[in-house]
């Protein structure tokens, strides 16, 4: 599904991701976890093609395509959907009017027709329930005066609608209280299937209570430092990072 | 003395003998005092604040014609038909600057209401109308407004009596069918009575490519608790110049809100004079101006808090795309017993081009102490991360800037109280930001034309 060969990211030359290798496969859900500031964030942009995040080297390949010739809006009609750690408020642009727009734009790339009014209201409809939001939704504006916990349902719901086949989740737990926490945990579940992929980035491991993952990561420096079973997050949880911080810097990972 | 001024004194003494003055000696005089003024003040240039960036004497010609009686009477619907899908207003049609009616007498509803020409408004109900009809501040305001109170042809005459509601909004269609040259200063008088309320649709249209200059003049009189809602739109050929000058003079409790759409023309000039008279008066403005290629738009608004407790409020947005530019020029005032004033004004901006321009100066007079006044105004493009969160999800570039200069422009358009002709503006915004001018132009115009589009396809 995805292969990060030896990615290199600099902002404002700056190399904030330093050889990245990274393989999921169909089926699979991946867990990343690390400090704050040591690359993860930039991963998911880098996925994302954002302006400003340069590949100085490596190659990112999905379904047998480099995501690093596409632009952003084609990744996206390939099937990658980013979760986004702090989603933008857009006023004036209605749920309903953005995700519909989306949906067919993603449909004409893949050679599908468009979904009319009434099948697209159903298909919402639809994939409300799976985040509990309210119909009031559609008439929203994207984000905008949404609480911390209805922006991350929201990014979820559009998850949802645009069914893609790798899901890259940026600390999308962060700020959920726990009844939040479980529906989109719920929202993420629905999405997996054995030709789908997540990828869960976070700091903590009660998210992944919920999502079990196949395989940790743990992200220090720019660079994958150590991977391995779902155990490994309860382990971070409970002794923290300092000591991957220190036998990295002796030299040990 | 410039050219322009010069070629108005001759055309006055040319045609002073044929201007209309139903039958009214004080029209006469009227007229002499007002080209008095106008040959003093000349059209208003850059060393008058807000008219710095003017292309207004630019643009002025000096070979301009007026036309000195109504053109022969044929119905509207022959070759005008505006096709609002379930708005049906009472249309009030002015052509070449005359109101075209078949008998030249105003109309009086069972209610009282009167509509109808201006002239024949004097003819019949002069003790209603003189009191009103020449502007009551003529040497304070810019030539234009004396220019107009000079040559003044017909225009729309509208009364709603106290404690009247109209349910049906009035639609002014002022329609420009010539290929001369015209100037045309038509001269609307609307007047409600306590505790009246009405909408107007103002809409000025071109039929033809002509190269006119409209300079009108509309007074508003609102009494105690009387309420306006008054939209105001146009489509006019590139070579046209529109100018509107409304004033509003409002009793206490009584409110107007407008909502200024600006699509096409070479040239429109909205100005909005709002005088808050009496404790408890209310102004809303929304305005929004989409112009491209070489149009040209300035707005000048000026919000006279002249009482106490009274609230005004003003959100202006343009789009600005090719070599086009838009002036900004918004002014309170409050006078220094107008306690409790709450003010507050926005003008935000979007350029699209390097070469397109806009001058923003919002500006607050303030002489009271206890007042809530703010004001502001944005110069910007499209909000990247909020193209970036669109193309994300599989948003091509060109339609996510679409949507996000939609959604820039839609906020006004929601202002707009009358569902059907909210939907209808709504869907000429995104014509317009598709730069379908042609379906744009001829919308209004064209009875055949239906738009079933959404933004989506």
């Amino acid at each position: 599904m995805l292969k990060i060969e030896d990615l290199h990211v600099s902002i404002k030359d700056r190399e904030i991701l330093k050889g990245v290798n990274l393989e999921v496969k169909a089926g699979e859900v991946h867990a990343i976890m690390g400090p704050n500031g040591t690359g993860k964030s930039t991963l998911a942009s880098a996925i994302a093609g954002k302006s400003g995040y340069e590949v100085t080297q490596g190659n990112i390949w999905f379904k047998g395509k480099n995501l690093l010739d596409l632009s952003i809006e084609d990744r996206a009609r390939e099937g990658v959907f980013i979760g986004f750690q702090y989603p933008v408020e857009i006023p004036g642009v209605s749920i309903a009017n953005f995700m519909r727009t989306a949906l067919n734009e993603v449909r004409k790339y893949r050679g599908l027709d468009p979904l009319n009014g009434a099948q697209f209201l159903k298909l919402m409809a639809e994939k409300q329930k799976v985040v509990e939001l309210t119909d009031k939704l559609s008439t929203r504006s994207v984000n905008e005066g949404f609480s911390g916990g209805e922006k991350k349902r929201n990014e979820i719901f559009q998850m949802a609608l645009l069914d893609p086949y790798l899901a890259v989740l940026d600390e999308t737990d962060s700020g959920l209280d726990i009844d939040a926490l479980r529906i989109v945990a719920n929202g993420i579940n629905h999405l997996r299937g054995a030709d789908k992929s997540i990828i869960v980035i976070t700091h903590y491991q009660r998210l992944l209570d919920y999502i079990v993952p196949d395989v940790v990561h743990v992200l220090f420096d720019g660079k994958i430092v150590m991977s391995g079973p779902k155990e490994l997050a309860l382990e971070l949880e409970k002794r923290g990072y300092d000591w991957i911080k220190e036998e990295y810097e002796q030299g040990k990972l | 003395m410039r050219a322009f001024t010069q070629f108005v004194q001759q055309l006055y003494g040319a045609n002073q003998s044929q201007y209309p003055d139903g039958g009214q000696v004080g029209i006469r005089a009227m007229r002499e005092n007002a080209l008095a003024l106008f040959l003093q003040k000349e059209l208003p240039d850059k060393h008058i604040q807000g008219w710095q960036q003017s292309v207004l004497n630019k643009k002025a010609r000096t070979d301009y014609v007026q036309k000195l009686r109504p053109d022969p009477y044929r119905p509207l619907a022959e070759y005008f038909q505006c096709r609002v899908q379930d708005l049906h207003p009472t249309v009030l049609p002015v052509s070449n600057g005359w109101f075209i009616s078949e008998n030249q007498t105003v109309n009086v509803d069972e209610q009282g209401v009167i509509t109808g020409s201006l002239f024949a408004a004097i003819r019949q109900y002069p003790d209603l109308v003189l009191p009103l009809l020449a502007h009551p501040n003529l040497e304070k305001e810019n030539g234009l407004v004396a220019l107009n109170e000079a040559l003044f042809n017909d225009g729309v005459f509208v009364y709603i009596p106290d404690n009247v509601k109209v349910e049906v909004p009035m639609q002014i269609v002022s329609l420009m069918n010539t290929t001369d040259p015209l100037l045309v200063n038509n001269r609307h008088l609307i007047v409600l009575g306590n505790n009246a309320e009405l909408s107007v649709i103002q809409c000025d249209d071109s039929i033809q490519k002509e190269s006119t200059f409209s300079n009108n003049v509309s007074e508003i009189y609102l009494g105690e608790n009387a309420h306006l809602h008054y939209y105001k739109t146009e489509n006019k050929d590139a070579a046209s110049m529109l100018l509107h000058h409304v004033f509003v003079h409002q009793k206490s409790y009584a409110t107007f809100t407008s909502t200024a759409i600006t699509f096409n023309a070479g040239y429109v000039c909205n100005s909005f004079h709002v005088n808050l008279n009496e404790p408890m008066a209310e102004a809303k403005l929304y305005g929004l101006y989409l112009v491209d290629k070489e149009q040209v738009c300035d707005n000048h608004i000026f919000i006279n808090h002249a009482a106490p407790d009274c609230k005004s409020y003003q959100l202006y947005k343009g789009i600005m795309d090719d070599e086009a530019s838009a002036n900004f020029h918004g002014h309170i005032l409050v006078a220094p017993d107008s306690q409790r004033t709450a003010a507050f004004q926005t003008n935000k901006n979007l350029l699209l081009t390097d070469k397109a321009h806009v001058t923003t100066k919002p500006f607050l007079e303030i002489y009271a102490d206890d007042v809530q006044c703010s004001h502001g105004a944005t110069v910007g493009q499209l909000d990247e991360e909020a193209l970036y969160y669109l193309r994300t999800r599989g948003i091509g570039e060109a339609a996510a800037n679409r949507l996000l200069m939609f959604a820039f422009a839609n906020e006004i358009v929601q202002n707009v109280a009358i569902e059907a002709l909210r939907d209808r503006l709504g869907n000429m915004v995104q014509h317009r930001l598709h730069g379908e001018l042609n379906v744009c132009a001829q919308c209004m115009l064209n009875n055949n034309i239906v738009f079933p589009i959404t933004l989506e396809e």
